[in-house]
């Protein structure tokens, strides 16, 4: 299954929903104000770093860049993807969880 | 020099209280929108940023991928509109490991609790 969340992890509980959620070995796509869970050094950094282990984590390029990040500023374990990528992933896990 | 037609001769504190990051919602737009309405009736003109608000200021916004305006270099361009007392919370730049060189203007970084006093002492408080 795909999960994707697009909430700023500051400012919503949509996140920790889909990390105590989503099932061991999940896809999980960042996207939009999601974006910045995806980021070097913030209060949930360890707990997005942690959940790399169990999920397969991706995180929208495009969104990224334009809040002013690039893939140098992302945790280790997260994959930066593009829009094709994203096309990609919901075609092959056929099951989207949008935890909006 | 001020004319009696547009104004009252009242100077009022007004502060504006960004908590919301940029494009996600269109908050933080419109309270950039309002920001330079206010500049136009020469108030007394405050910006606070807290929370995801100090991601509107984050240097290196590059929207051309989402294709979506890049309203950023506005805050650059407010000095023109004499608003220069722009306020960064500092708890909420570390929460998000954010440093004050991530920033794109220059800034009075304060704590939480200076924060706290300087809302208290406005005359109008508007927040988005």
């Amino acid at each position: 299954m795909l999960h994707t969340v697009n909430k700023s992890p500051f400012e919503r509980n949509a996140l920790d929903a889909c990390l105590t959620r989503a099932a061991k070995g999940s896809a999980i796509l960042l996207y939009e104000d999601a974006v910045y869970a995806a980021t070097k050094g913030t209060n949930v950094a360890s707990r997005v770093s942690q959940a790399t282990q169990a999920f397969k984590v991706f995180v929208l390029g495009p969104d990224l860049r334009a809040r002013g990040f690039d893939e140098a500023q992302v945790l280790d374990g997260i994959t930066v993807i593009g829009y094709d990528e994203f096309v990609d992933l919901t075609v092959e896990h056929g099951t989207v969880n949008a935890w909006l | 020099m001020s004319t009696d037609e547009n104004s009252s001769g009242v100077v009022k504190k007004f502060m504006y209280v960004n908590r919301k990051a940029p494009y996600g919602t269109i908050y933080a737009l419109e309270v950039l929108e309002m920001v330079l309405i206010s500049a136009a009736f020469d108030q007394d003109v405050h910006l606070a940023f807290v929370d995801d608000g100090v991601y509107q200021i984050k240097k290196g916004q590059d929207t051309k991928g989402v294709e979506m305006k890049n309203f950023s270099p506005t805050y650059r361009a407010l000095d023109g509109y004499d608003i220069e007392k722009l306020y960064v919370e500092k708890e909420s730049l570390d929460e998000r490991g954010i440093a004050a060189s991530d920033l794109m203007v220059p800034v009075e970084i304060i704590d939480r609790a200076a924060m706290t006093a300087l809302i208290d002492s406005m005359d109008v408080v508007l927040s988005g």
